[in-house]
């Protein structure tokens, strides 16, 4: 597989903060590549420096073999981006949207309106294509700039948190528009996101990336086989007392968040009559129980020692704390 | 070329469904035509002025429009920073200089725009456009006043977090660039001292530009204010330029 992108201890400091920490990693050509993280871990900083939005403090890296420092002209016009938050004008229209685009990109003017009839036709906005964006719902914006970040026929799509904030319904929605992408259009995507499921369901291959650093990078079988056997989730009032009730051979890890207890083991269905038995005879009342095979939390997991729930609590305080000590 | 087209483009388009604002914009330099031009049309003596008040006002307040709608448009970039759309054009292929020349003579053709529906405004208060030539020589400094303004606002808004300073730019900056610049009063009339720092204003020389153009008569040479407004707008659109190409989003 040819590469894609090539990235090379690329790091961005701003001041003291470490946002990106010396990461490197391939992506192949034709690859749905995720970044996986809590909020702050350092994805779209990431992405900025990879579509030339921001200069990186050391480090190098290559788009289409096109080097992000020396051609950033070359690089822009190899990637198409959807950023994070809404970057639409809402007082035109969805198509004077897209035609802006294409002007920007200098795309003819027969090839650029036979592409926005078709990109919206893939999107299934050509029935509103004169309404002014203002009047759009959340997935409907969405899908517009997805659209729009095609419209140049970009070899790399950068996807930066594309289902934040819409409903299940309309991700689901999205998450099928990318996958047909992927396949039809053979082009590259690189995403970020936080949602497990949407990094499990996509991405051929993830980079879980934590404090700016890649802890991890695989496709999410592998991801999840490193974990090994299966996972029992206890909820439970009493979680403390619950590692030295269930000590025993036959479990590899067990560790409590919050009001979880999570258990690793193998072959769970034989130990669960056990398990629940031995909580009895201790008294430690059992709100639920659960038998999983290892998700991509699981794996998050194993390799932060949090949740990525905590992660994100954990990052808002940080960021609290930052602004406190900014104001003093 | 065809960048700075696009740019102009969408500040057309915007600036055309915006019929809100384009009535906002026009009030308020036709209100003070009409009460202070029919309000002080008696008091004021029109000897010095060789013309009734109101209409030696008609200029000055075609500049006022001009120069509050250009501001306003080049600081709108504010709007589009915080909207994020300012983003989809800074990844595009594109060089800042275009986005901001663009963004430039979309602005200035707003406020020229303006200001034409102002003069048209005025000729139902008894202006007589009678000299073509004139005419295109006070649309003529219209379009200087409006890129050198609309150039100054993109600096600004290029070094602006947000619009919470706008109120304090159009009141300590752009309102006195407006009331020292004899758009209200002939400058012969001001005091000794006042007349330096009138002279001073860079706007001062677009009035009297666009009155010379409408009235044929001005008190400042019109090659010497065509000569200052147009080296003023080049050297806004310069540092406009400058501050928008180091602007972050």
């Amino acid at each position: 597989m040819t590469t894609a992108i090539h990235v090379d201890t690329l790091t961005k400091r701003f001041g003291d903060l470490t946002a990106v920490d010396t990461i490197s990693f391939d992506i192949g050509q034709g690859e749905i590549f995720g970044l996986l993280g809590p909020n702050g871990a350092g994805k779209t900083t990431t992405l900025a420096m990879l579509s030339t939005m921001l200069e990186p403090t050391s480090g190098t890296a290559e788009v289409m073999g096109i080097d992000i420092k020396k051609d950033q002209d070359g690089v822009r016009k190899a990637i198409g981006i959807v950023f994070q938050d809404q970057s639409l004008d809402e007082e035109l229209t969805a198509w004077e949207n897209m035609d802006f685009h294409g002007r920007l990109y200098r795309l003819k003017k027969e090839t650029r309106e036979q592409r926005i009839d078709e990109l919206l036709k893939l999107v299934e906005l050509s029935d509103r294509k004169n309404d002014i964006v203002k009047t759009f719902s959340g997935g409907m914006r969405r899908r517009l700039e997805i659209a729009r970040g095609l419209l140049h026929h970009p070899q790399v799509l950068f996807l930066d948190e594309p289902t934040l904030g819409l409903d299940p319904q309309t991700r689901n929605h999205l998450w099928q528009y990318i996958e047909t992408l992927a396949k039809e259009k053979n082009i590259t995507i690189i995403l970020t996101t936080h949602y497990m499921e949407e990094a499990d369901r996509l991405c051929n291959r993830i980079a879980i990336i934590d404090h700016g650093k890649i802890i991890a990078l695989d496709t999410p079988a592998k991801l999840k086989d490193s974990i090994g056997g299966d996972v029992v989730t206890i909820q439970s009032p009493q979680t403390e007392k619950i590692a030295a009730a269930l000590a025993a051979p036959w479990i590899n890890r067990i560790e409590s968040h919050g009001e979880d207890v999570i258990i690793s083991l193998e072959n769970a269905e034989q130990h669960i009559s056990t398990i629940v038995t031995r909580l009895n005879e201790e008294k430690i009342p059992i709100t639920s129980i659960s038998v999983h095979k290892p998700t991509l939390e699981d794996v998050f997991l194993s390799f932060t020692g949090k949740t990525i729930r905590e992660r994100d609590a954990d990052s808002r305080e940080a960021m609290r704390m930052h602004f406190r000590m900014m104001r003093h | 070329m065809e960048i700075i087209y696009t740019i102009w483009l969408r500040s057309m388009k915007r600036f055309v469904r915006s019929k809100s604002r384009i009535v906002g914009s026009i009030a308020m330099p036709l209100f003070l035509l009409v009460f202070l031009g029919f309000g002080l049309n008696s008091v004021v003596s029109t000897t010095s002025l060789g013309q009734e008040y109101i209409l030696f006002l008609v200029p000055g307040m075609v500049a006022m429009s001009v120069l509050f709608t250009s501001v306003f448009s080049g600081i709108q970039i504010i709007w589009d920073k915080q909207f994020g759309f300012l983003k989809e054009t800074l990844v595009a292929p594109v060089t800042r200089l275009e986005i901001m020349l663009g963004q430039t003579a979309g602005g200035a053709t707003t406020a020229v725009i303006q200001g034409i529906i102002l003069m048209v405004l005025a000729v139902l208060l008894g202006l007589k456009i009678t000299n073509p030539v004139g005419f295109c020589i006070a649309l003529g400094f219209m379009v200087l006043v409006g890129i050198a303004f609309t150039a100054f606002g993109i600096a600004i808004a290029s070094r602006m977090e947000d619009m919470t300073g706008f109120q304090l730019i159009m009141n300590f900056v752009i309102f006195p660039i407006f009331g020292l610049s004899g758009a209200l009063f002939p400058i012969s009339s001001l005091p000794a001292w006042l007349v330096p720092i009138t002279l001073l204003d860079p706007l001062t020389y677009g009035v009297e530009g666009i009155r010379y153009g409408l009235s044929g008569v001005s008190q400042i040479n019109p090659v010497v204010c065509a000569a200052v407004i147009a080296g003023f707008a080049v050297a806004m659109t310069a540092i406009g330029a400058y501050l928008f190409r180091k602007i972050s989003v």
